[in-house]
């Protein structure tokens, strides 16, 4: 497509229309803010960003924690899809292996010995979320994530559970648990 | 030797060095606040030491405006690490910001920022040739800007320093040829004459304003600020020829472009607005008031232009590099010219009936 460029007069071949409007606009913020007091900040909220934290939106993408389900339990069985699929590499699974505990969950091979995400590295993509076939990591609305040390920015399973929260979603597990007893006590035909 | 006068000029230096680097402190606090306050927002009302939010009402007031981000602007930069990359050329790589700082110092020397001060003449250096001088020196800042981008070896600052020697060398001659015809008319190179003249006959604006039109453009060219701020342009060239310096290498740059624009603030006042004289007070001082009194009024005129300054900052887009030429070469140097020829004719027909 070619976009035609329109011939300039020669009063705006000056640039003084645009000075005019530049300045125009500019005076007219600058008398608002000053005189009216009516900057970003003022018009959203009652105050300003650290006294009065920002109210993020529904859809917004903050941290990504860890959830449990509504009996307690962890929902994570350490598939470790989210540490393949994370693109800046924040995520690190470390799986029981054979002689590990099992699961605290009936029915569930297996939950992760550890789990870490350093949130200095996390981009809050949201690809672990999409990716978990368990429903076990959601990005919540944290924004600001603040430490004294890189260590201390590395978030382990127990920090990433408790600030998680429970997850009111499909218990996957439970119903298959449940299924599988229905189907035992299904009463087989002749 | 003359130990009188060197322990005078002495004092002098200071007197002026201490306030310009203190204004350009400010000045980097003012143009945050415009800035803020143009685009809705508040600007720096947080930092304050703690001794100072003890003070009852005032602590809370002087912090809410941003009075001691200067400060901890500073402290910042000189407690950050002062980082060589190890693939710079390191001599220049040191010597550039000293070298794009010092001539907007040695522009201040000639500006006669007040008239008399007991017997003294408020200038640190009368120079007979003072504008010579002037653009001699102002000339001499592309090489620190030349030099950062040749010795940082890296491609962004290359391509700035590349943008910066044409811009500035192009915008430098039709800076040169604007202020001709005020000499025409004046017939001094002294500073000092001129303002006398303009306290007798009235401010130089109102005989040659298409002078100051150029004249302002050039400097803006000159100081690299926008809309020609093309040598450092974040948005293509990362940040121009400062993007490998850090700490106060960086603050060097940044502190030298401020006093450009204060220098040049400085010298439109004294050749376009009539330096420290204001219509109706044009003698030199007999008192130490009235001394004080015209460096009040200089200052006030040239702050007055750093805001001018610091709005276009935040009113125009940057220009695009062919329409700066266009402008610089097409546009300004023919008009200039036209400008000298008018005056020299216009005056030549006084002088002759």
């Amino acid at each position: 497509m070619i976009v035609k460029r329109e011939k300039l007069t020669f009063w705006e071949r000056l640039y003084l229309p645009a000075l005019l409007g530049g300045f125009k606009i500019t005076a007219r913020h600058l008398a608002n803010t000053l005189f009216k007091g009516n900057n970003a900040a003022k018009k959203t909220s009652d105050g300003y960003y650290p006294e009065v934290p920002w109210t993020v939106g529904q859809n917004y993408r903050g941290a990504p924690y860890l959830v449990k389900d509504q009996e307690g339990h962890t929902k994570c069985v350490s598939c470790q899809l989210c540490e393949f699929v994370c693109p800046p590499k924040a995520i690190k699974i470390i799986p029981p292996g054979p002689d590990g505990p099992i699961a605290d969950r009936p029915n569930a091979e297996k939950m992760p010995l550890e789990f870490e995400i350093d949130m200095l590295r996390c981009i809050f993509c949201g690809f672990c979320q999409e990716v978990c076939p368990e429903e076990a990591i959601f990005l919540q609305k944290d924004y600001s994530l603040t430490g004294l040390s890189r260590a201390e920015m590395i978030y382990n399973k127990e920090k990433l559970l408790a600030l998680g929260g429970t997850h009111a979603g499909v218990q996957k597990w439970k119903h298959k648990l449940e299924e599988a007893k229905e189907q035992e006590m299904f009463p087989v035909k002749q | 030797m003359n130990w009188e006068f060197l322990i005078i000029s002495l004092v002098k230096i200071i007197c002026v060095i201490v306030p310009v680097l203190t204004m350009v402190a400010y000045a980097v606090l003012a143009e945050r606040k415009i800035s803020a306050w143009i685009q809705d927002r508040v600007g720096p009302n947080r930092t304050a030491p703690p001794l100072a939010l003890k003070i009852p009402v005032l602590g809370k007031l002087l912090q809410s405006w941003g009075v001691f981000q200067p400060m901890a602007d500073g402290l910042k930069f000189i407690l950050k690490e002062d980082f060589t990359p190890n693939y710079v050329h390191k001599a220049y790589f040191w010597l550039a910001p000293a070298i794009s700082m010092v001539p907007a110092f040695l522009v201040l020397a000639v500006i006669p920022f007040g008239s008399k001060l007991g017997n003294e003449q408020m200038v640190i250096a009368n120079l007979d040739v003072g504008i010579l001088y002037t653009f001699g020196i102002v000339s001499l800042s592309v090489y620190g800007i030349v030099l950062a981008g040749y010795a940082s070896n890296s491609k962004y600052p290359f391509l700035g320093g590349i943008r910066a020697s044409a811009q500035m060398i192009s915008y430098e001659i039709a800076m040169g040829m604007s202020v001709i015809p005020l000499f025409l008319i004046v017939g001094d190179l002294n500073l000092g004459q001129v303002t006398a003249w303009q306290a007798n006959n009235g401010w130089l604006i109102l005989y040659s304003p298409i002078s100051f039109v150029i004249f302002l453009i050039a400097a803006f060219a000159e100081t690299n600020r926008l809309p020609f701020d093309l040598p450092e342009s974040e948005t293509e060239l990362v940040g121009g020829y400062h993007t490998e310096y850090s700490s106060m290498k960086f603050a060097l740059f940044f502190l030298g472009e401020y006093a450009a624009m204060i220098a040049v603030s400085a010298m439109m006042v004294t050749l376009f607005f009539g330096g420290w004289t204001l219509p109706g007070i044009g003698e030199p001082a007999n008192s130490l008031f009235v001394g004080l009194l015209h460096i009040g009024i200089f200052v006030a005129k040239m702050l007055a232009l750093m805001v001018v300054f610091i709005w276009v900052r935040w009113m125009l887009p940057r220009f695009r590099y062919d329409q700066l030429m266009d402008l610089g070469w097409r546009r300004f140097i023919p008009l200039a010219l036209l400008n000298i020829l008018v005056t020299a004719v216009v005056l030549w027909m006084q002088a002759n009936g």
